[in-house]
């Protein structure tokens, strides 16, 4: 019984404490957030922006591979970020396709009205490409993009964000008439491993991507042109220019400065050679700016510190809340049946949104990183525990409840000594599959922001790397099944003795 | 002739005098008035009218779905009725009340209803440790009560897995009998023993009921256990009281047909044993 009592004080200390924990840090008015999409050189050209406003002396961070263009579309406008890196192809045949804008002075105009602005273009224009082994080019005398019309055979891979863009597929086989049905949406990054596979013939490029040469790939002539310009430019919340004109006059000095070889390289230097996109940019910076940037790149261990801390804030929060909740919403259930259907109901219905969805999700309504993320692993932590607290509510024998009313025991009281108790094994079931599941689900958080081990994960993914991948979900199913173990332990302290020993039957 | 009528006088008023003395022997520990319960259509206890003097012993009996255990549970308030009124010692239970009548009376059922996660110990003094009673009290209070069910202390510290069958409902009446209760409720208290302890806890039980002198009510649907306990049988069918009365009455006058069915058809295979035995 003492035990017992100790290990549930030490527990509500936990969850008091991780409550109390910040989710993280909301930016303050000197600081300054940037983003960048899914791909490498978005990326790196986050990490520019990145080292150029701590040139400053501002405090800056990069929220890296944030999303599709929408999500950093929305976030820029939520203010969740500053700025960053767009190309003006992509706002206007894409983001602003309603507007109808034929000129970049158009596209200027259109962006104040959002609170936005842009820089002047980098200096090279990334447009999309279509791809083909050289070698199958050859053979099929593959030279322009009619010519694929001849083989409707081809499978064509395309990034996720090609399939469903305006300026994508949709209207790539509008305009050239292209007959093929075999084609599928696939990370942009891992449709360069389809193509060396074989499982792919056609693909999306980015100009600048350095897989072009390195998988000896052929760009088919746009005969139709189909493809705008797709000009580089850093997209950044009008209001950048009070809260911190120091740091847009710093961003605007890389205009012009970057041309389509350069890029290319810089590409090739983190996706090819594995270097970091920190200190690719950085080194680019110095090369070129002549400026003097004190990089400070994460050891291994100091990223995989920052990436537990970010996970166990993540699942600690989350889990804890829906302890808390949970465990009176099953009582709740068990109690009154009518709002027990309704309780059972919901949380059931919020399980069966995919996880992926329901992140996605909460990026509207709370926007990008922490809260969001919390808020979708809470509700999905909420049903195991219902559930179970509600199952195991039900299943004590009659002859016990009418022996504790007929004793003339209150309901508080019935409730306390005689009804938890004997429900504490089906409780704690549930919080363990909440727990393994929150754990798991928790890596998804990385997609909005969040950090965590689901952030090596992605990168992995982004550039092709399975040890990275594995720096992710290695420590993820290690923490998942130290999670379980650690609620074992609270389960044998806690689990009156009474029953630990009479094994699983409850009996009279 | 003065005389002759003093003495007359005197010899009525001391028998009206007496007779309030008569009515105090007979007060009644629970009163019944036009009781009933439905469970949609059917009838569970229909309007019923019953009295227990205090000391007294009531057995109630009948075949399984006649009633008995639905009206036990109304008389304790595990189930509300649908109409009519139970007064204990006087007062009407209401909702706001049935909490502290419970606590004055002891409910033991057929399976012992004990709590698998508590202590023998724990299960006893439940109730007594809520309210809060003073601890080296609740020490007697549990030893006497062992002895008089005749279970050993060590078995205090056990838990109810641990215990035979007969040991449990041991306990159960220790937990029922802990506060002392005025009324005692039983349901099928033995039902579910195997038969030479069920008879070896009959004759306990029946001189620990004689010893306290309590209130008591007892189900069970077996004749020789109602012969055996109680000053009255109340015997039910289909949420009625047919009769009630003492073993003798019900045998020897029964009220309907179905009274001395339900009697002989419990007797006659203890007879023939009998026979046979002889």
């Amino acid at each position: 019984m003492n035990v017992s009592r100790q290990l549930v004080k030490v527990f509500l200390v936990l969850i008091v404490i991780s409550l109390l924990h910040p989710v993280q840090a909301k930016e303050s008015a000197d600081n300054i957030t940037v983003g960048s999409k899914t791909f490498t050189e978005s990326v790196i050209l986050g990490e520019m922006l990145r080292h150029l406003a701590q040139q400053t002396g501002i405090e800056a961070s990069h929220q890296p591979q944030l999303g599709g263009t929408q999500v950093l579309w929305n976030a820029l406008i939520n203010g969740d970020i500053d700025a960053y890196p767009e190309y003006t192809g992509t706002l206007m045949q894409e983001i602003l396709l309603k507007e109808n804008l034929q000129t970049e002075a158009q596209l200027k105009q259109v962006l104040a009205s959002h609170n936005l602005r842009m820089t002047r273009p980098l200096g090279f224009n990334n447009t999309y490409a279509i791809g083909v082994k050289d070698q199958l080019a050859e053979q099929l005398k593959l030279r322009t993009i009619s010519d694929l019309r001849k083989h409707p055979e081809l499978v064509l891979g395309f990034g996720n964000e090609f399939m469903d863009r305006a300026d994508g597929w949709p209207g790539l086989q509008q305009r050239y008439q292209l007959p093929h049905r075999n084609v599928r949406g696939l990370d942009h990054d891992l449709a360069y491993r389809g193509i060396e596979s074989g499982t792919l013939h056609v693909t999306d490029l980015y100009a600048t991507d350095a897989e072009i040469d390195y998988y000896n790939l052929r760009a088919l002539e746009d005969d139709l042109n189909y493809f705008p310009v797709y000009n580089a430019v850093i997209l950044y919340r009008a209001d950048l220019e009070q809260r911190a004109p120091e740091v847009l006059a710093i961003f605007k000095r890389l205009a012009g400065r970057i041309n389509a070889p350069t890029m290319s390289e810089m590409n090739a230097r983190v996706k090819l050679h594995g270097e970091a996109e920190s200190l690719v940019a950085a080194d680019y910076l110095e090369k070129t700016l002549k400026l003097d940037i004190n990089l400070q790149v994460e050891t291994a261990w100091q990223r995989f510190w920052r990436h537990t801390v970010e996970h166990l804030v993540l699942v600690g929060i989350s889990l804890s809340a829906a302890i808390i909740f949970a465990i009176p919403l099953g009582i709740l259930a068990a109690r009154r049946p009518r709002i027990g259907h309704v309780v059972l109901g919901v949380a059931g219905i919020l399980q069966t949104i995919p996880s992926l969805a329901l992140f996605v999700f909460m990026i509207p309504l709370l926007g990008i990183g922490g809260p969001p993320a919390v808020v979708a692993l809470f509700l999905y932590s909420l049903l195991p525990i219902i559930r179970n607290t509600y199952a195991g509510l039900k299943d004590i024998p009659s002859a016990i409840i009418e022996s504790a009313h007929a004793l003339g025991l209150p309901p508080r009281a019935r409730l306390r000594i005689v009804e938890l108790p004997l429900a504490t094994r089906a409780i704690l079931a549930g919080i363990k599959i909440s727990a393994v599941i929150n754990v798991g689900t928790a890596t998804l958080s990385a997609l909005i922001g969040a950090g965590g081990y689901g952030q090596p994960i992605l990168t992995g993914i982004r550039l092709d790397d399975i040890s990275l991948i594995l720096q992710g979900a290695v420590p993820a199913a290690a923490l998942a099944l130290m999670v379980q173990g650690i609620f074992e332990l609270i389960e044998r302290g806690l689990l009156p003795k009474g029953l630990r020993m009479q094994g699983n039957e409850l009996r009279s | 002739m003065l005389l002759v009528y003093y003495l007359i006088t005197s010899l009525i008023l001391n028998t009206l005098l007496e007779s309030p003395r008569e009515i105090q022997h007979t007060i009644q520990m629970l009163t019944l008035s036009h009781v009933s319960k439905h469970y949609g259509e059917t009838v569970a206890l229909a309007a019923t009218d019953l009295q227990v003097p205090v000391g007294e012993t009531l057995v109630l009996i009948g075949p399984s779905g006649c009633g008995k255990s639905t009206l036990l549970r109304l008389i304790n308030g595990l189930i509300q009725s649908d109409s009519g009124s139970i007064s204990f010692d006087g007062t009407v239970i209401t909702p706001a009340n049935v909490l502290q009548v419970r606590q004055r009376m002891g409910y033991v059922i057929q399976e012992g209803g004990l709590f698998p996660h508590l202590t023998i110990y724990d299960n006893v003094t439940i109730m007594a440790r809520y309210l809060k009673r003073d601890p080296a009290w609740i020490d007697t209070r549990v030893d006497e009560l062992a002895e008089l069910v005749r279970l050993h202390r060590d078995l205090m510290k056990r838990f109810p897995f641990e215990l035979s069958g007969g040991q449990r409902q041991r306990v159960s009446l220790m937990r029922a009998l802990m506060l002392e209760p005025e009324l005692l409720l039983l349901d099928e208290p033995l039902g579910s023993l195997d038969p030479m302890i069920r008879y070896e806890l009959q004759q306990e039980l029946k001189q620990i009921f004689g010893k306290l002198g309590k209130t008591v009510i007892m189900v069970t649907h077996d004749i020789a256990e109602a012969a055996y306990f109680g000053h009255s049988i109340a015997l039910m069918r289909d949420g009625r009281i047919l009769q009630t009365g003492s073993f003798k009455q019900l045998a020897q006058t029964p009220a309907e047909p179905f009274v001395e069915q339900f009697i002989t058809a419990q007797r006659e295979p203890m007879e023939q044993l009998a026979r046979v035995l002889r």
